[in-house]
């Protein structure tokens, strides 16, 4: 675990830092993840105590949102008296983009599936 | 109970009690979400923050002393963001296979995704900075409070707005696609990162860590590009 929480945090750190050098409006975090994902592709291959901690650690990737979420839910009085346009607004937002992605990438990996079978075919 | 209370009230102890509240009330609703057979009403964030909030209400608890101990836990959000790039690198394969689709529906969800729930807004004659704060529901909370603070929204309200987004799609999502018969973890975990942000993908992640791992890649995607395009298409309809 002590590994996993140097390399994790350590790859953070990375991502602030060069968000803070490029100006990118990209939380800190997100940017570790890209880092991390570029590292382990020039490493081919994750190093062991990345094997044995992380799987822990995102097993109850959940519980981490709790105090942020809650705070958030004290705020809620800001939604004042046109609440419930707002509900409708942000149900029928997430919805649409939500149904809207799945369909096409549902489509295009069949698609893209079907021609890759064709190419094959055709080389054999 | 008088005793519990007590030592809730004795500074010394009193993050550590917020802490082991958060983790109970955490553990109490996974298992409501077990005995319910995964029931998608039974989501453990949404329960479990309800249930904290009765609580800090019963006990007459700020949020900012409950936070003296919730920190704990919020601090290991970032790392376990970071750590979304190990499933991902073990799904290369089928991440070099989609690239394409993937691109085009990060192009197609991201643009949705700013102007959906701003349109719905606008349609129903909400306050204008209502409206220019919905633009950036559709990303994680630090990067939407940034953009509202741009564009003339309030960042405050971009929060809850994330939230209670991510809430509902992490609620509602498996359930449609099993219906419309598009459940494979790609399409699920990367439509949930892409509409629902970091609920989407913790929700994701119980399903599988395929979906988790392209639900990560679609959050921190859309992140990206979200903040790059909200001021081009401002710009776009100011013209």
């Amino acid at each position: 675990m002590l590994e996993t929480l140097l390399m994790l945090i350590g790859f953070q750190l990375a991502g602030e830092a060069l968000g803070v050098a490029l100006a990118l409006p990209v939380p800190g975090a997100v940017l570790g993840m890209m880092l991390l994902f570029a590292f382990l592709m020039l490493r081919r291959g994750v190093p062991r105590a990345l094997q044995q901690g992380v799987p822990a650690l995102l097993q109850h990737f959940s519980l981490f949102f709790i105090p942020a979420g809650l705070g958030v839910v004290l705020y809620s009085k800001l939604l004042g008296e046109s609440w419930w346009q707002m509900v409708v607004a942000l149900v029928v937002g997430t919805l649409v983009t939500f149904i809207v992605s799945a369909g096409l990438l549902h489509r295009l990996m069949v698609l893209s599936r079907a021609r890759r079978r064709a190419a094959r075919r055709e080389v054999a | 109970m008088a005793t519990l209370l007590a030592l809730a009230r004795d500074t010394k102890t009193q993050p550590l009690i917020w802490l082991f509240a958060t983790l109970l009330a955490y553990r109490l609703c996974l298992t409501i979400q077990q005995k319910t057979k995964g029931h998608p009403l039974a989501n453990p964030v949404g329960m479990a923050i309800l249930l904290l909030v009765g609580v800090l209400w019963l006990t007459g608890t700020d949020y900012r002393t409950y936070f003296e101990g919730g920190r704990f836990i919020h601090l290991l959000l970032g790392p376990a963001t970071v750590a979304l790039a190990v499933p991902l690198y073990a799904n290369l394969p089928r991440l070099r296979q989609a690239f394409w689709p993937i691109m085009l529906t990060l192009g197609v969800g991201s643009v949705l995704g700013i102007v959906s729930s701003t349109g719905v807004a606008w349609w129903l004659g909400l306050d204008e900075v209502v409206v220019r704060t919905l633009l950036s529901r559709s990303v994680s909370t630090p990067i939407a409070m940034g953009i509202a603070s741009k564009v003339g929204g309030a960042p405050e309200l971009a929060a809850v707005f994330v939230i209670v987004s991510g809430v509902f799609g992490a609620v509602v999502g498996l359930p449609i696609l099993s219906r419309l018969g598009w459940r494979r973890d790609i399409t699920y975990g990367f439509a949930a990162g892409l509409a629902a942000h970091g609920l989407g993908t913790a929700r994701a992640l119980q399903h599988s860590p395929t979906a988790g791992a392209f639900a990560g890649l679609a959050m921190g995607l859309n992140g990206l590009v979200t903040a790059i395009l909200v001021p081009i298409l401002l710009r776009l309809v100011a013209a």
